[in-house]
């Protein structure tokens, strides 16, 4: 029985932070049509970066440098998209070809500035003790990243569904000739987007600092992640994303207990499954 | 005539050059084999492929594990792991295929994924992240090619009619139906052909291709680890094509050997050597996207005009 | 990124050399390669190799048994084939005449044969079993230890002072995880305890939230063969998963090493580990060494840097043994074989595969000045590969890995 309790409390907290990591690399990827390759490093990046702003301010809430770091990495992404990505407008394969050069120096940079070696993030003070439930023992902070990504699902769902702008995107994403038509400046969106995705991978990465630490090869193990979890959940879909990343972090969590030697296995199977019969996903758009 | 003059001239390297560039021009032609292959289906099948070093690994394994487990000599060893290999990838092609462009790219992603966490996982027969070792190299009509020149002559050698007879691949009908799907398949299909089995067919080819290189790999290192699955390896060879031009034949071959001699001579002098190859990654495409080889032309023909 | 015009002009001097020079005299330079891993996820360990090779040459002005030395450093990414490439590279290029290192067992795995076809004395600091045990290279000195050479005397620690008789075992799922587990659980069950619970979890498993959850909690104590940071992170969810204090952690010579340490907190506290070095002991040429890379680096020098300051220490005493005439490499290989020499873990001599028999301290993560440190509270010594096992026994059995020995007594 507490096997099966623990593990769904694990797969709720894995689904939380792959939520975090796949929400933008969907949305990036409906609307732009990029697969963004980067994505894993911008988490890595993140990561990192939390780990800089905790080292230079110690007393500072998780939260906020979640923001910080969050904002930092979005300003890389603004970058990247408006000098590089921008530049390549048309040719997705390029753009994709891109972002997996970005990654691998991203992963370089992080490797010469922070060295070899992982670095914790520390968890937050009031969320270190574990949480008692019925007898046996959870981690506090876990259960509260499932709440955080509750929260960020539904701000982004509010953004998306209920402001002008998330109209605009959801044009955008649905059929971006005729959203030029109509007037809306799809290339100023691409760049807020894409900026949007960077930033939530930033933070999503701070806020997994405490589970996963920052160390190099963190990008490398994530990207799989965001993209099994975003072709399940269907490209471009939030609903997606959220449902996918839940969805993953179940199979995945109960498939490795269950089946350690199939680990790979399992994790794959529903992306390969998902893109050779049903290509647009649970909730996508578009076919992938 | 001026391919006399260069197949002359990489006959005779290795007179002139020491042990370590032989071994290095080795590796170059493995490379380019395996480039080349990947061209196949990219540059003339326009489909993107994330997970061709499942070819080359696979094909490697399975020579190495008939060669140590069964015992077998290589002219058994061989033909199985070529076989198995051109099995797998008419299998995998009836997935892959299901998709185009970002979907096939994912789904070649995705299974070359799990072979290469099932080489670490299955311990019992890969040995897992020790790799398989004490491999030996074919002696073919019982001439030894533990030698660099000697294995340096046997490489071009395969890596010619590799090359040789990929031209006549793509320059036969079946070539001309095969670009035709990659620039306009829907008018393919109108004109009766079914752009499926063209696209199938050049997976399998190309898969193939790779079994190949998979061989001159493993007889070269004499060992195989489960890293050379990786999706960095087949990044490296993705690169390798786009970097030369993946739109012709010489354009692999010219990349393969920048990208090799990134990794293996430049990595001497520089030690941010993946953040160079990443730099030039993103040079190559934004700056010279359809490649090195027919980049350069442009950029010379624009210097005769100009001047 | 450094761009190194020495090694370009040189190498662009080798690039007309057609033949080999020989290099018999006496008065030339001694090529020493370091193969290393200064990028990618073992890049911390690597880098601490280097620095503390060169800080040893550097003490003895780049001189070792009246002959100057020059090193080449070859990276490897952690890529087992580049690995291979690169030692061509040193080889056929550099001409090196004497190698310390691989670091990972993959790659010592995959140079293996290379190794013997160029007679090439190799220091060894990968940990892979059978090189010095069913497949010997003679060229092999392995001056660091097997994988299991400092998990077998924990298991007689935990057995006999710490009394645990039910244990679980986790590591990472490579070989060299399965060869410390294997070590750890014969002799503990053959002392009479029993393991309960062996896990693997893959080397690159992002959270280790699922395996905790799976722990047997009717255990005394659980062994961790993990490396690099998984070690670390595991502890860490550890304590988040309330098991501190319910079961006890042990760990093996890679799990709480210095170089992780310097990164952890109160978690490690009190945490006993077994390992052929720690920053603290107490013998003359340590005390000078870690003080002498603390004040250089900020930081202890652990498993890596220690590794390569002792095949250093090893190397210069079978020079001594040869007068520094390495280009015998029959006589220098033998006398690489026979050194005795006191080095920064204490005594160190060979066995007749080349594998190391030295000391095994059994450490306790300690606050000391601030930081923490593995203090020592435990010596084993004397320890060989074999440790109380005849050798011909120990070899008629086939190596260890995930199921050998067989695990009878799982829950």
């Amino acid at each position: 029985m507490q096997f099966w309790v623990i593990q769904t409390l694990n797969s709720l907290a894995l689904g939380g932070l792959l939520f975090l990591l796949a929400s933008g690399f969907s949305l990036i990827f409906g609307l732009m049509r990029i697969a963004n390759l980067t994505h894993g490093a911008l988490f890595m990046l993140g990561a990192y970066f939390g780990v800089a702003i905790l080292r230079a301010a110690p007393g500072l809430n998780l939260w906020v440098a979640a923001l910080l770091g969050g904002l930092a990495v979005a300003v890389l992404g603004f970058f990247l998209e408006r000098f590089i990505l921008r530049k390549l407008a048309g040719n997705v394969l390029s753009q994709v070809l891109v972002t997996l050069g970005f990654a691998y120096i991203l992963a370089d940079v992080c490797l010469l500035v922070w060295g070899g070696d992982p670095i914790p993030i520390p968890t937050p003070a009031f969320l270190q003790q574990p949480l008692r439930v019925a007898g046996f023992a959870f981690p506090a902070y876990r259960i509260a990243v499932v709440f955080l990504a509750l929260a960020v699902g539904a701000l982004l769902y509010l953004f998306i569904e209920k402001t002008r702008l998330g109209a605009m995107i959801r044009a955008g994403v649905d059929d971006p000739q005729m959203a030029r038509a109509v007037g809306i400046p799809v290339s100023r969106l691409f760049t807020i987007v894409f900026c949007l995705g960077a930033g939530l991978a930033g933070a999503g990465g701070i806020i997994g600092g405490p589970i996963m630490s920052a160390y190099p090869g963190l990008d490398a193990d994530m990207l799989p992640l965001a993209l099994i979890v975003v072709i399940l959940g269907g490209v471009g879909s939030l609903l997606g994303a959220f449902v996918g990343s839940f969805i993953i972090g179940f199979v995945y969590t109960f498939g490795v207990a269950l089946l350690p030697q199939l680990a790979y296995v399992i994790l794959f199977l529903p992306m390969i499954v998902v893109i050779a019969f049903r290509p647009r996903g649970l909730f996508g758009r578009f076919a992938a | 005539m001026r391919w006399m003059v260069l197949l002359a001239a990489l006959a005779l390297f290795p007179l002139a050059a020491g042990e370590f560039y032989i071994n290095l021009a080795s590796q170059v032609f493995i490379f380019a084999v395996f480039a080349a292959s990947i061209n196949l289906l990219l540059g003339y099948g326009g489909l993107a492929t994330l997970g061709h070093a499942s070819y080359l690994g696979v094909s490697a394994y399975l020579s190495a594990l008939v060669g140590l487990k069964l015992g077998l000599g290589h002219w058994i060893a061989a033909p199985a792991a070529l076989a198995g290999t051109t099995l797998m990838a008419c299998l995998f092609g009836l997935v892959a295929l299901r998709a185009t462009g970002l979907g096939f790219l994912m789904l070649t992603l995705a299974m070359s994924q799990v072979l290469w966490g099932t080489a670490y996982r299955w311990v019992s027969v890969t040995d897992g992240d020790n790799g398989l070792r004490g491999l030996t190299r074919p002696a073919p009509f019982g001439l030894s090619l533990e030698g660099a020149s000697a294995f340096y002559w046997f490489t071009l050698a395969i890596a010619v009619l590799a090359v040789w007879l990929m031209a006549r691949f793509v320059g036969s009908p079946f070539g001309a139906a095969l670009r035709g799907t990659r620039d306009q398949p829907r008018r393919m299909a109108a004109l009766g052909h079914d752009v499926w089995v063209v696209r199938w067919i050049a997976f399998v080819y190309a898969g193939f291709w790779g079994a190949v290189s998979g061989l001159l790999f493993v007889y070269y290192h004499k060992y195989i680890h489960p890293i050379s699955l990786s999706l960095t390896n087949s990044a490296e060879g993705l690169l390798a094509v786009i970097a030369g031009g993946s739109g012709t034949l010489g354009g692999p071959l010219v990349g393969a050997a920048i990208v090799m001699l990134l990794k293996n001579w430049i990595s001497a002098y520089v030690e941010r050597w993946n953040m160079l190859l990443g730099f030039v990654f993103v040079v190559i495409v934004v700056f010279m996207p359809e490649g090195v080889v027919p980049g350069v032309q442009r950029l010379w023909r624009r210097y005769i005009s100009r001047t | 990124m450094t761009f190194d015009r020495r090694r370009f002009v040189q190498a662009a001097g080798v690039l007309s050399v057609l033949g080999s020079s020989s290099l018999r005299a006496q008065a030339a330079p001694i090529r020493l390669g370091l193969m290393t891993v200064k990028t990618g996820p073992l890049a911390s360990g690597g880098i601490d190799m280097e620095r503390a090779l060169v800080q040893y040459l550097k003490e003895r002005n780049n001189t070792l048994a009246g002959r100057k030395v020059e090193l080449f450093v070859g990276d490897s990414g952690g890529v087992p084939a580049q690995a291979r490439t690169k030692v061509q590279e040193l080889v056929e290029r550099e001409r090196i005449q004497v190698m310390i290192g691989p670091l990972a067992a993959g790659e010592a795995l995959a140079v293996d044969d290379y190794i013997r076809q160029a007679q090439l004395p190799t220091l060894s600091v990968a940990a892979a079993e059978d090189l010095t045990q069913r497949k010997p290279n003679p060229w092999f000195v392995r001056g660091t230890s097997t994988s299991s050479q400092n998990s077998q005397p924990l298991a007689d620690y935990c057995y006999k002072q710490l009394r645990m008789r039910r244990m679980a075992v986790i590591a990472d799922d490579i070989p060299y995880g399965h060869e410390m587990c294997a070590g750890f659980q014969r002799v503990f069950e053959d002392l009479g305890g029993k393991i309960v619970q062996k896990t693997f979890p893959p080397l690159t498993v992002p959270d280790y939230g699922t395996y905790l959850a799976q722990i047997n909690p009717k255990i005394d104590g659980i062994f961790l063969g993990f490396a690099g940071s998984n070690g670390f992170r595991y502890l860490r969810q550890f304590n988040e998963y309330g098991l501190k204090g319910k079961v006890t952690p042990v760990g093996g010579m890679t799990a709480l090493d210095e170089a992780v340490l310097r990164n952890m907190g109160d978690e490690a506290l009190g945490i006993v580990t077994a390992c052929w070095y720690s920053a603290e002991l107490d013998n003359p040429q340590n005390r000078k060494f870690a003080a002498a890379f603390r004040a250089e680096w900020k930081y202890d020098p652990g498993f890596y840097a220690a590794a390569t300051y002792v095949e250093a220490a090893v190397l210069e005493a079978a020079l001594g043994a040869v007068k520094a005439n390495i280009e015998n490499r029959d006589a220098f290989m033998k006398a690489l074989r026979s050194v005795k020499v006191d080095t920064v873990r204490g005594p160190v001599r060979f066995d007749e595969y080349g594998n190391v028999i030295g000391n095994v301290y059994i450490r306790k993560v300690e606050r000391k000045e601030g930081r923490l440190v593995n203090s020592v509270i435990h010596t084993y010594p004397n320890v060989s590969q074999f440790w109380t096992y005849k050798p011909e026994e120990f070899l008629k059995n086939p190596v260890y890995s995930r199921d050998f020995p067989p695990a009878k007594n799982l829950e």
